[in-house]
């Protein structure tokens, strides 16, 4: 194949620098000596990380957010796997209908969904409860684990399993020693995938929390939409640098190529 | 019910409850309660009227509001297609080693929170901002621009959010093609622009037109690069309803304009399908 | 009572039938295959066999048991699959284990069991590896030693060799042959290639359309086709429509349109027939002797022979010749072909062409 000519790697070059400008901003303004957001930083300072020690309401955020993405991405898997290895199979009657309906999340607009959780968790008087958020979580995070998952149950060679039945496997034995195995890279992508939009997410979460349950997304979100101190900066270039690092570490699982466009490409 | 369709069935019941008690049962009592009236004394009434969607349908604050989202979404996604489409076209053709690195750098900001994303469009647009005194220090400009609350302002961080959508959808669609037709094309003795343009961007079009799909709609409900860029000044419908939910607590007029919010995204992406149907179905099965 | 036994096997998927009344036997210890064109329906009885599929209507019975109900998993019979199906996150000891793992065999005898398997197939050296380092062949190897571990009643082998290159299918023919007498196991093998099936089998049956069209060994389905099909599919063969005359006691007269030929007693009423002569059967002779005149049209070197495509007045002929050095007939020279006339096959008209 031809190589990128020189307009191409200038392109690409501009372009880079327009997706990283904003988060090399929050970066560096994280690092002011001053009061006020300020870039490029008048000098190097830890003043605004240390203040995170002293807002322990970020921490206590960032922590229910940690906890919040590992249950709802845990629950969501666990329901999405079998869901994708009944749809991801031969046809039957109401495939069609199911895929849609799991994948259907990612259709209607997320303050749509926030708002119809918060009308219903309230009417339970569940709303701003770690379970409620959970399981609201665990719905619009299902999509990506299903999507992920039916590519590799795409890619599975059903005469593999025949081949167990054959030696004598039973159908939870077959599952456990021979279909999970070839379709975990799939299920872990699932599961990482489904955990940064859990961590991520704003727009459901911000309806049904309550002051106890806030995640540090919305906690930032209100921060910021009320004063601008350096403190969001720092919050967020903490949360920047867990998100690399988990970026990489996924990178290397799994492909994060091959995680963000869903197919399985080899 | 064959053996094979009850097994399907019965691995998809845990899902399927989850999905018909937290997700169906919510989104139907959230179109009821879009009928209810509201009394700021004595909240939500339990009558059904269609009044909400006659407030909302006669008030030009709302069209406004429902004419600058659509408009931003609009060209948001337009602006997408035209970075998105050469800059997938660049990451196709690039070794795997660079391209590793530049999904990291391109499409790795998709992971990264979207509210941390726009706090660093703040500081960029801001009066004060990086941006503007970076223009009045080369002397470009004497007084500073305003970007901040500006629908460009948010079609800009809009545009940054989005865009790895359309390069992901385009990449995919590249990646379908088969790596000998642009040799084919240079041997029968075209040029690289025509390559580009008659061989690579017809294949392209199938991802294009689903990265739009999703950037329009994604954009059309934005919440959180609105409410953070434009504040109070620029409303959107997402914005617009997080303010009669937990502001005014009007919820059924809230749930009125995100009813409507939802049937406009679902007929444009529905007319949208159709029409790609109609227009390449024979050509992209 | 023969070993396997299918007794009028029928499948059905809906509307389409794709194994019709199909009755053959498979004797202990033998090697049988089931050869076809693709959609012939030959898979689809394998994995009737198997468990996989269930029969519409029919028997099958191996050892006197009838297999109608028994689960796959209960059934023991080792398969080979196409794509050889092998566990790729297990080593090849690990994939070798695994159906005597599922029958609780103890450690001891499991380690010796594998190691006598892998040691049969050739491959004690790789037992770590994992099998997508390994190479065609090899992988091949252990799938053929995973299911022969497990001492299977019955060896199902499911197009074993369509994914090796042809070298490397020439030789795991001979290898394969090899370690089925080795372990004593009777074979049922799917195949839709024919020199495959001639060159294993103790027996073929063949199948066309979900239907039995030949059950006989490999030289008497070569040699004594009983229709059209069977003819065409194994080798080649120059297939001619001819009407039989009356059959006097040294042959009988086949009229092809203007020639009259002759060939051996036919056991077929006088009318439309096809006849049927392997071109390794007709020798070159000068142009006024032999049987027939023609031109030579095409000429194909292929090695230890020569292919000839000649034009005759009853149609095109192909005529194979052992390359013995010498010079052979050019294109546009007239040539005589001659045979003996018990090399001519008689065999029913076809009379829905395929």
């Amino acid at each position: 194949m031809r190589r990128n000519g020189a307009a191409a790697i200038a392109f690409n070059l501009v372009f880079s620098l327009f997706m990283l400008g904003p988060i090399i901003v929050v970066i560096g303004v994280a690092f002011t000596p001053e009061g006020f957001l300020e870039f490029p930083p008048s000098g190097i300072s830890l003043r605004w990380f240390r203040a995170i020690l002293d807002n322990p309401e970020f921490i206590t955020a960032a922590w229910i957010s940690l906890k919040l993405g590992v249950a709802a991405a845990s629950v969501a898997t666990v329901l999405a796997v079998p869901a994708a290895l009944a749809i991801g199979r031969g046809r039957f009657a109401g495939r069609d209908a199911l895929q849609a309906l799991f994948l259907s999340p990612l259709m209607v607009p997320t303050v749509v969904l926030g708002i119809a959780f918060l009308r219903f968790l309230s009417l339970l008087g569940l709303n701003g409860t770690f379970t409620g958020l959970m399981l609201c979580h665990a719905i619009i995070i299902t999509p990506f684990i299903l999507r992920l998952v039916l590519a590799s149950v795409a890619g599975l060679d059903r005469s593999v399993e025949m081949a167990a039945i054959s030696l004598g496997a039973r159908p939870l034995t077959v599952f456990r020693r021979v279909t999970l195995p070839a379709i975990l890279p799939g299920v872990i992508g699932g599961w990482m995938l489904a955990f940064i939009t859990s961590f991520d997410e704003l727009t459901v979460t911000v309806f049904i929390v309550n002051p106890s349950t806030t995640t540090l997304p919305v906690r930032l979100f209100s921060h910021i939409t009320q004063t601008t101190d350096p403190l969001v900066a720092s919050v967020s270039a903490v949360a920047i640098l867990f998100t690399v690092v988990l970026m990489v570490l996924v990178d290397r699982l799994y492909g994060l190529d091959r995680l963000l466009i869903g197919e399985g490409k080899r | 019910m064959s053996a094979r369709a009850t097994r399907a069935w019965l691995l998809s019941t845990p899902a399927l409850i989850l999905f018909a008690v937290l997700l169906l049962v919510p989104l139907l009592m959230t179109f009821l309660l879009s009928f209810n009236s509201f009394d700021f004394y004595g909240g939500i009434g339990s009558d059904l009227s269609l009044a909400n969607y006659a407030e909302v349908l006669g008030d030009s604050y709302f069209y406004e509001i429902f004419g600058r989202t659509f408009l931003i979404a609009l060209i948001t996604t337009l602006i997408c297609a035209a970075i998105g489409v050469p800059q997938a076209y660049i990451l196709y053709r690039m070794s795997p080693l660079w391209r590793s690195i530049t999904v990291l750098i391109v499409i790795g900001p998709l992971l990264i929170s979207v509210v941390v994303r726009t706090l660093g469009w703040a500081i960029l647009l801001g009066n004060k901002g990086v941006i503007n005194t970076a223009l009045i220090d080369i002397g470009l400009i004497e007084r500073p621009i305003r970007m901040m609350y500006t629908s460009g302002g948010i079609v800009l961080a809009l545009v940054h959010v989005m865009v790895p959508f359309m390069i992901l959808a385009v990449w995919a669609a590249l990646q379908r093609q088969d790596p000998a037709v642009e040799s084919a094309a240079e041997s029968l003795g075209a040029r690289p622009a025509t390559i580009f343009f008659r061989i690579v961007l017809p294949q392209a079009i199938p991802g294009v037109l689903s990265g739009s799909l999703i950037v329009f709609s994604l954009s059309a409900s934005a919440f959180a690069t609105p409410a953070i860029l434009g504040g109070r000044r620029v409303k959107v419908v997402a914005t617009t309803v997080y303010d009669e939910f937990l502001n005014t607590l009007n919820w059924p007029l809230g749930a009125a304009i995100a009813m409507l919010l939802l049937a406009s995204v679902l007929v444009v992406m529905l007319s949208w399908n159709r029409l790609v149907e109609r227009r390449f179905g024979e050509v992209f099965q | 009572m023969a070993f396997l036994e299918l007794h009028s096997l029928t499948k059905r998927f809906g509307a389409i039938t794709a194994v019709e009344d199909l009755t053959f036997s498979v004797e202990r210890g033998s090697f049988v295959s089931l050869l076809g064109p693709s959609g012939c329906g030959k898979t689809t009885t394998l994995q009737m066999v198997a468990g996989f599929e269930t029969p519409t209507d029919g028997r099958i019975v191996l050892d006197g048991r009838d297999l109608s109900g028994v689960p796959a998993r209960e059934r023991g019979l080792g398969i080979v699959f196409q794509t050889y199906a092998l566990f790729a996150h297990m080593t090849v000891a690990e994939n070798v284990a695994f159906g005597l793992e599922m029958r609780k065999v103890a450690k001891a005898e499991r380690t010796r069991r594998i190691a006598d398997a892998l040691d049969l197939v050739h491959l004690s050296h790789l037992e770590d590896r994992y099998p997508r380092s390994m190479s065609g062949g090899q992988r091949q190897r252990v799938a053929l030693a995973r299911a022969l571990v497990i001492e299977p009643q019955l060896l199902l082998l499911d197009e074993p060799l369509s994914n090796l290159d042809a070298k490397l299918r020439e030789e795991m023919q001979l290898e394969l042959r090899r370690i089925q007498r080795e372990a004593g196991v009777t074979t049922l093998m799917v195949t839709h290639d024919q020199s495959e099936a001639l060159a294993m089998s103790d027996s073929i049956v063949v199948m066309d359309r979900g239907r039995l069209r030949q059950d006989a060994t490999p030289f008497d389905v070569y040699e004594m086709p009983q229709s059209s099909f069977v003819s065409r599919f194994l080798g080649k063969s120059n297939n001619l429509a001819a009407r039989l005359g009356e059959s006097g006691p040294d042959g009988a007269a086949l009229h092809c349109g203007n020639v009259v030929l002759h060939g051996p007693k036919a056991d077929l009423p006088p009318g439309p027939v096809e006849i049927a002569l392997r071109p390794e059967r007709i020798a070159l002779t000068g142009p006024d002797g032999g049987k027939l005149r023609g031109t030579v049209a095409e000429r194909v070197f292929m090695g230890n022979q020569w292919l000839l495509r000649v034009e005759t007045e009853i149609g095109d002929m192909l005529v194979m010749r052992y390359n013995t050095g010498r010079r052979e007939a050019d294109i546009g020279e007239t040539v005589g072909l001659d045979w003996n006339p018990a090399d001519i096959r008689i065999l029913p008209a076809e009379t829905n062409p395929a």
